[in-house]
């Protein structure tokens, strides 16, 4: 028995230490938006928070993500978009949207260390997500429309 | 003009069978549960409150379908468009692809196909609205307009689409119904957000993966190692052991493993032990195939094209230019691996799949499940990429699904892990190409030979009777027979060979081979004249105005003849494809170690007239990376008949730091639609070798570009 603490919300999870956290949250939780795409930490659409860093829930035991503040896309943010989401719809960033939740996660993570990531730093940081749609233009520039929001909102 | 819009026979019959996927502003209300007093087709309904349901028969699988069909109804329609919830279309004769009897995403045909037949739906509806709004009122239909979900008389007053759902159902539908001028359009050709953007990045958009009921298993299959291979026996004690393990059965893809969920399933087929008959397939070598396509390359294949006299021209050539091409095989790899659930019932059966091929794949679940099709209802979720894979002519992923759940009787969802579906074959053939040229005195192009050897997609397959004409399968010499050049002496000929490794359709087809040989050819040929590739292709273009357009916008808007910085260097390559035309222009640099860096592509496409230019232009940027994929990393090889990638560390993909600006130019046409979510494909991989080789001097003939190739020294 694991106590999770996901999206601000307590769940008690009846799971082996070495599940990984990927498929506790889709399959016992019920939280389908992270998604499996590799399994080995290749391809990012199992991004998640872990106490606000970046992690690929697909290679992370379930184990070591108790006690530990999770965050998925359905928790990003409460009740109205936040900045990136509504940077990615008017973006028209997503094709298919499959690798879309991971992509998100892992930009809400790099603002949160980096508020105005350069071009460089973005490349950095979103490396380890795949679109195979093709999105990666449009997700920079997303990025950066995000963070210029984010920025008016702190004044 | 008059389409044939098909009427339900009572308002509303269809709501049984509908998905309520809303999208848009309500995503989550559930468009089924809504009332709808006017259904005046099978591709609209109209509910009191105002709210209008489109009906999509096409699969969204990222190329745009749930915005652009529904801007084609909208047009006409004249609704507000914050009104619009799209559902996907059940599996019914009437949303039959309209060229192919069948339910079907792909061809890039989506938007040409439906442009007629969505269009009239939406005048139709708009038709009895008006005549509803003129009887109400008593006033001539001609003093009533439409004006975004309004219709507003000539006298100042208006109604709701909504207000007047009850009365246009009770309209005679209209025989002929005129579309709008073009000039009066106010939608089409403007770009406009996606519908489902909303969904996709709240996590709500629902994938074929993510739909759970209770109770319902996880299944993973493990599957013969080598193609055409069969299961001898299996030791399942071990794996019975794990957890919430709920059975392991043999079924005819392999050992299916049942569980509560994936984790668990995946744990316990780790530890199953299986003995395989492997077939005849061991002995297949991706080494052992290039050989032999390499011989017969060399022989005359079945005649696909002849022009003129190709052997006594390019005998009397003054120059002969002759090279051999080769590109391996592809996976799809799309990002949501393959899976369909099932959930069988009392003599039906429900199907919940991101599928391309709805009426194949519920056919097929039928068949195995001994029931009629029109038993088993398959309801269409959002597709986690598509790029072909998602349309499989034995609709495997479905099928098996289908046999594991008559096997367990219980609600079963069967998922490929990575390497399943990477493993799991029906991959781009791998081809071998021999070409020759000859040019006269005045270095003028005067003969081409070409000679392609692969396997053929379309053989097998219920298909062939339409695609394989005279033994000659149209997609393997796609895009090479239809060579645009004038060239007055030509000959395209074809080896179709045979093996067990299964091949299909891939974003592009034919094009993603054929037009890597022919561009990056012709680009050697004017290396070896002396000639700048651009004014060879203007000087080969005489004729074909649209292909010369293209080039030349690229070309323009590329700045193709001013200076680059020291180290870089253009490449251009055009491809005509799916009705669409397309150049590229590639700006590369490579480093010592052979790396290969494009910094800029430049596209320029013309696909007649368009609906959603946003989505033209994301679908260009998405052709280009899924090309630039594969000509940088792509490749599936086999040794002993095993595959020997797996997963996305050995079968890399384009990332993000490799990802180009890429600019993209529409021409403005009204000639009829043609395709895009493949004809951006096919240009990239000769653009970018063709920039390489103006760089380096170096010929890339074998795909993916190996930095072996290119490294210094």
């Amino acid at each position: 028995m694991f106590s999770l603490n996901v999206n601000g919300k307590k769940y008690d999870v009846d799971a082996e230490s070495g599940t990984p956290l990927l498929w506790v949250i889709r399959d016992n939780l019920g939280l389908t938006a992270t998604k499996y795409g590799c399994g080995i930490g290749q391809c990012g659409a199992c991004t998640v928070l872990v106490d606000g860093e970046a992690v690929r829930s697909c290679v992370r035991a379930v184990s070591t993500a108790a006690g530990k503040e999770i965050t998925t896309l359905e928790g990003l943010s409460a009740g109205r978009p936040h900045p990136l989401q509504a940077a990615w719809i008017a973006g028209n960033v997503p094709q298919c949207g499959y690798c879309q939740p991971g992509q998100i996660m892992a930009a809400a993570a790099l603002l949160r260390r980096i508020p105005e990531p350069t071009d460089e730093e973005i490349d950095r940081a979103m490396n380890g997500n795949i679109c195979r749609c093709g999105t990666y233009q449009r997700i920079r520039k997303a990025i950066h429309a995000a963070s210029a929001m984010m920025a008016e909102e702190e004044k | 003009m008059t389409v044939f819009v098909p009427v339900p026979k009572s308002p509303g019959a269809n709501r049984g069978l509908i998905l309520g996927i809303a999208l848009g502003p309500d995503a989550g209300g559930g468009a089924s549960a809504q009332p709808a007093p006017f259904t005046p087709n099978a591709f609209i309904r109209i509910a009191t409150d105002g709210r209008v349901t489109f009906t999509i028969p096409k699969s969204e699988m990222g190329q745009g379908v749930y915005t652009a069909l529904p801007m084609l109804i909208a047009e006409e329609l004249g609704c507000a468009w914050e009104s619009i919830t799209v559902e996907p279309a059940p599996v019914e004769s009437r949303y039959n692809h309209t060229r192919w009897q069948m339910m079907n995403t792909g061809g890039s045909s989506s938007t040409w196909s439906e442009w007629d037949r969505l269009s009239l739906a939406g005048a139709t509806a708009r038709e009895m609205l008006v005549a509803a709004a003129a009887k109400t009122w008593k006033v001539d239909k001609k003093n009533c307009n439409v004006e975004n979900g309004k219709i507003i008389s000539s006298d100042g007053r208006s109604l709701k689409f909504g207000e007047l759902a009850e009365t246009a159902a009770q309209m005679e539908v209209p025989r002929n119904v005129r579309l709008k001028d073009p000039k009066d359009r106010k939608i089409l050709g403007k770009p406009r957000l996606c519908l489902d953007n909303p969904a996709k990045v709240n996590g709500t958009a629902l994938y074929g993966i993510d739909y759970r009921e209770p109770g319902m298993l996880t299944a993973v299959i493990a599957r013969p190692p080598v193609f055409g291979g069969r299961l001898k026996t299996f030791d399942a004690e071990k794996a019975k052991q794990v957890p919430d393990v709920r059975d392991i059965i043999p079924v005819p893809a392999g050992v299916a493993v049942i569980a509560t969920g994936f984790a668990q399933a995946e744990k316990a087929r780790k530890l199953l032990k299986i003995s395989w008959d492997d077939g005849g397939g061991s002995g297949i070598s991706t080494e052992g195939m290039r050989d032999e396509y390499r011989r017969l390359a060399a022989t005359p294949g079945l005649v696909a094209r002849r022009d003129g006299d190709p052997e006594k021209a390019i005998a009397a050539a003054e120059m002969k230019i002759t090279a051999e091409y080769e590109v391996p095989f592809l996976a799809h790899s799309a990002m949501e691996p393959l899976n369909a659930a099932v959930v069988p019932k009392e003599g039906s059966c429900d199907i919940w799949v991101g599928t391309q091929s709805q009426t194949r794949d519920r056919n097929s679940a039928a068949a195995v499940l001994g029931l009629l099709p029109e038993k088993v209802r398959l309801h269409t979720l959002f597709l986690g990429g598509g790029f072909g894979r998602r349309a499989n002519p034995a609709a495997d992923f479905v099928t098996q699904a289908a046999e594991v759940a008559k096997a367990v009787r219980q609600p079963v969802k069967v998922i490929w892990s990575r390497e399943d579906d990477m493993r799991g074959g029906f991959y781009r053939p791998m081809w071998f190409d021999r070409l020759s040229a000859g040019l006269d005195g005045n270095k003028n192009l005067v003969a081409w030979q070409h000679t392609i050897v692969g396997q053929s997609i379309m053989a097998g397959t219920p298909m062939a009777a339409f695609i394989v004409k005279d033994g000659i399968d149209e997609t393997s010499v796609e895009g090479a027979r239809e060579l645009p050049y004038a060239v007055p002496h030509i000959r395209v000929d074809l080896h179709t060979t045979k093996n067990p490794v299964p091949v299909q359709w891939w974003r592009s087809v034919g094009h993603s081979h054929t037009a890597f040989v022919v561009e990056s050819f012709l680009d050697e040929i004017a290396h070896a004249a002396g000639k700048d590739p651009l004014a060879i292709r203007r000087e080969l273009l005489q004729g074909m105005p649209r292909h010369l357009g293209v080039v030349n916008l690229a070309a323009g808007k590329a700045g193709w003849d001013t200076p680059l910085p020291d180290g870089r260097a253009r490449g251009i390559a055009l491809a005509e494809s799916f009705g669409s035309f397309v150049a590229q222009v590639a700006e590369v640099s490579v480093d010592t170690g052979g790396n290969v860096k494009v910094h800029r592509v430049v596209c320029a496409v013309d696909c007649g007239k368009y609906v959603n230019p946003d989505s033209i232009a994301a679908q260009m940027e998405g052709g280009i990376v899924f090309g630039l994929s594969a000509a940088l990393h792509g490749e599936i090889t086999l040794k002993d008949g095993k595959v020997g990638q797996s997963n996305f560390n050995n079968y890399p993909v384009l990332r993000m730091p490799e990802m180009p600006r890429v600019e993209v130019h529409i021409v403005e046409s009204s000639e009829k639609p043609g395709g895009i979510g493949e004809p951006g494909v096919p240009p990239i991989a000769p653009a970018v070798c063709n920039a390489i080789f103006s760089l380096t001097g170096k010929r890339v003939r074998k795909l993916p570009i190996r930095p072996e190739m290119l490294r210094a020294g």
